[in-house]
């Protein structure tokens, strides 16, 4: 009647359990195999610190993409963290619980839909205003800042919300007894309360912006040129990837991984942030 | 008449992440009798009943030393395997818990882990075990309705029919009727009564009247020690200890 | 000094304001695409082939395509991902390794697609000579919602009613037997929930397709055939600016199934509360 005991379902639960770290280690090691002893032959600084990319020339530097990256994700963060704040605010002390269950499903939705219908709306919408109205080829980091803001929104919003709902109602009712009004108490203590969790959660809205490939192939103009002004056209280490990855080949797809080694420590480096900031988090609250 | 002993438990000890919550426990259980433990809340009356079925063995900040022998045999045995150990020992909650799933489907939980599969079989345990918890009556018309659906007492009263089912030797009871209304507090207290004759139960309380209605031994828990235990009418109307006399009296506690 | 009340009303009516421009912006973009694409959409678009790289025909093929990519992701990625799950909550307490493994998903979780695209490319396509294929792209895409399953899996598992395991074992059942009787059953809903998350994200995957499963338009015949989703076909569509008409239609399916999978997870979780509470 048992097919499987007590005893082998554990031990298959454990080799189960540790799928999550195989796949990262796989990833890690396949992409800086790839990655690494490329950047060790062309020199850490070729590779970084110029902006000279041209493949066929034999010439790989990426640090047009670099500033391009880190450019779309300031604006990003421009655009988007405001909006995802207020709203975090507005929907967690504002609004009765029955409403929370509509607009909350409505914030998720908005994180499904795909990001190339987002790039899409970028090209057919937003750019040709931008070009319209404000100047510029349109196809540019504005136009990516813009897009990318509404694409992290759901990111901030959702980790915000949590966080400000996780703080004790005792910090309010603390400053409402001191005659506080309702904004006063948000200002005064429960925004600083959840500062940690809502710091983690535009951390890793960051980390969604500068990782974003298919809106940004499509809205940022991907000129491999270091931008001078919003208005600039911009490519950024992700669209480098795409769009060349295709026909690369040889050094030039070596050259591709490295640009990828590149964006994962980048990444790395902005999820240790996040994860300590949730440790503050978890451990204040 | 002297009892057969069904738990003979020696000189038991339990640690709880450092804190020493059940001190040198030594008691015998007698067979088909009730045993009502009482004391106040935190005196360690859940833990020592949930040693008996193994239960803290899920906390790894557990530790339990001393022997308890079920119809002589150690519990804590290397051999003794804990899931076997259960099937003869039921238990009911403190608050009813009713899994989600039909009454029938409740009732039939414990027989068909058992490997029970024949449908007449298992229909003939519910029907048992419902009745012999005086819940037949009530519920024979909708076994397939969820059990959330019952009231309390019903859905308390489903639980004991839930654990017969399993046709234990022991019955172990966390306050069963700490959320129930009299009524149902008295018709558990009814099929408690007539259920002893096949089972041994042991009873957890906090109420004292409860355990002088029903029970036949009385054990008096406080501040995690044994601090009296004898026949019911002795220990309510000459008890030994003072604490006992002051708990009883509803001095404190 | 301003008077607080004053700065109250200003502070809620702008939080209000930001409020309404985030949902306007998502009533915004489904209107925009519906608008624009709906009426290019019939039966006929659905199920029949494109034509001439797509400028005209249907999207039959690519329907085909994600259907087959997302649901093998899927039936991949959710063993892995509920028996972590079950793991880390039933079969162990806290402990370094707990804290590792979960440390290795919220890892995971933070890998950007393109990543996960090189990846599939060097390691599936590449190394293990599996090529363009249907394979190689579900393979590739259950990677990447590993980490979603895991984490909603763990929460739906954390919400099941401790008491409900101590009268599961109380009634004689094994670890494994309250596990598959108990545990899993009433965390089902929420189990789904995640896993329909991870299918909206499979299905408007985009970069990791294109460099695992590639984009052929052919209907495939074995696991080992390319293909093309729905996002690789809007986004060459809409790239190569072969036919934006075809590409508003593309993008309305594509919402729609995004729509439908939002709205079935959320009916779930609703039914999931429901049962919780009563």
């Amino acid at each position: 009647m048992k097919i499987f005991g007590e005893n082998s379902i554990k031990n298959l639960l454990i080799v189960i359990a540790f799928s999550a770290l195989t796949a990262l280690f796989l990833i890690l090691a396949f992409i800086l195999l790839e990655g690494l002893p490329f950047i060790f032959n062309i020199g850490i600084k070729n590779f970084l610190l110029s902006s000279d990319w041209q493949p066929m020339a034999g010439k790989y530097g990426i640090f047009a993409m670099i500033v391009g990256s880190l450019w779309v994700t300031l604006g990003a963060i421009i655009v988007g963290v405001p909006l995802g704040l207020a709203g975090a605010i507005f929907l967690a002390e504002f609004l009765p619980r029955w409403m929370m269950r509509i607009i909350k499903p409505a914030i998720e939705l908005l994180a499904g839909i795909p990001s190339v219908v987002y790039g899409f709306i970028g090209v057919m919408v937003l750019a040709p205003l931008i070009r319209d109205y404000i100047g510029g080829p349109g196809l540019s980091i504005m136009a990516a800042s813009i897009i990318l803001g509404i694409m992290i929104l759901p990111t901030i919003l959702s980790i915000s919300i949590d966080s400000i709902k996780a703080v004790p109602q005792s910090y309010r009712e603390g400053a409402f007894s001191l005659g506080a009004t309702h904004w006063q108490t948000i200002h005064m203590a429960t925004l600083p309360a959840a500062k940690s969790g809502i710091i983690a959660g535009i951390i890793l809205g960051l980390g969604r912006a500068i990782g974003e490939t298919m809106a940004v192939i499509m809205v940022a103009g991907n000129a491999v040129i270091l931008p001078g002004s919003p208005l600039d056209s911009v490519r950024t280490l992700t669209a480098n990837i795409a769009l060349e990855m295709g026909y690369a080949t040889g050094m030039h797809r070596q050259a591709l991984f490295a640009t990828g080694v590149v964006l994962l420590l980048i990444i790395m480096v902005l999820n240790y942030a996040a994860t300590i900031s949730i440790r503050n988090m978890n451990r204040k609250v | 008449m002297e009892d057969t002993v069904k738990f003979k438990i020696e000189n038991l000890n339990v640690y709880w992440s450092g804190s020493h919550v059940l001190k040198s426990i030594s008691m015998d259980i007698g067979a088909n009798k009730i045993l009502g433990i009482i004391g106040p809340s935190g005196s360690g009356k859940t833990v020592f009943l949930r040693t008996l079925n193994r239960l803290n063995d899920m906390e790894l900040q557990i530790r339990i030393e001393g022997g308890v022998l079920l119809d002589g045999k150690d519990i804590f045995a290397p051999g003794m395997d804990p899931v076997m150990l259960r099937k003869k020992i039921g238990m009911v909650f403190a608050l009813p818990i009713p899994l989600p799933a039909s009454i029938y489907n409740n009732i039939i939980y414990g027989p068909s882990l058992s490997g029970i599969t024949n449908k007449n079989r298992l229909d003939e345990i519910v029907v048992k075990s419902l009745k012999s918890a005086f819940l037949w009556d009530e519920v024979k018309d909708r076994l397939k309705t969820s059990a959330m659906r019952l009231s309390g007492g019903q859905q308390q009263r489903l639980c004991l029919a839930r654990t017969l089912a399993m046709e234990p030797e022991v019955i172990l009871l966390d306050e069963p009727c700490s959320g129930l209304d009299p009524i149902s507090t008295t018709q558990i207290e009814y099929a408690l009564k007539e259920l002893k004759k096949n089972y041994t139960i042991v009873l957890v309380t906090n109420n004292t009247k409860q355990a002088a209605r029903v029970a036949d031994n009385t054990a008096f828990f406080l501040m995690n020690e044994l601090i009296e235990y004898g026949p019911t009418g002795t220990i309510f109307t000459v008890p030994g200890d003072i604490r006992t006399m002051d708990y009883i009296t509803g001095r404190f506690g | 000094m301003i008077n607080p009340r004053f700065t109250q009303v200003i502070a809620v009516l702008l939080l209000a304001l930001a409020t309404l421009f985030t949902l306007a912006i998502l009533v915004f973009i489904i209107g925009f695409i519906l608008s624009k694409g709906l009426a290019h959409v019939d039966i006929d678009f659905i199920l029949s082939n494109p034509e001439d790289m797509g400028r005209a025909g249907g999207i039959y093929p690519t329907i085909i395509g994600t259907l087959i990519l997302s649901t093998l992701s899927i039936l991949i990625a959710a063993p892995f991902g509920i028996g972590t799950a079950v793991f880390l909550t039933e079969y162990t307490r806290e402990s370094r390794v707990t804290r590792i493994i979960r440390f290795g998903a919220d890892c995971l979780a933070g890998i950007p697609s393109i990543i996960f695209g090189l990846f599939g490319f060097i390691f599936f396509v590449t190394t293990l000579g599996m090529s363009w294929s249907i394979l190689s792209g579900s393979l590739t895409l259950a990677f990447m919602i590993l980490p979603t399953i895991i984490r909603t899996s763990e929460e739906a598992i954390k919400s099941v009613p401790y008491a409900y395991r101590d009268v599961s074992f109380s009634l004689g059942a094994t670890l494994w037997q309250t596990v598959r009787k108990v545990v899993l059953p009433n965390a089902l809903p929420g189990i789904l929930t995640g896993i329909m998350l991870s299918l909206g994200r499979s299905i408007g995957e985009t970069a990791v397709v294109i460099f695992t499963a590639g984009s052929s338009l052919r209907t495939p015949q074995s696991l080992f055939d390319s293909i093309r989703t729905m996002s690789v076909h809007f986004y060459i569509l809409a790239r190569e600016g072969l036919s934006n008409e075809k590409a508003y239609a593309t993008a309305t399916v594509l919402i729609i199934s995004i729509l439908a999978i939002n709205l079935i997870s959320y009916w779930l979780m609703i039914r999931f509360i429901s049962k919780r509470s009563g």
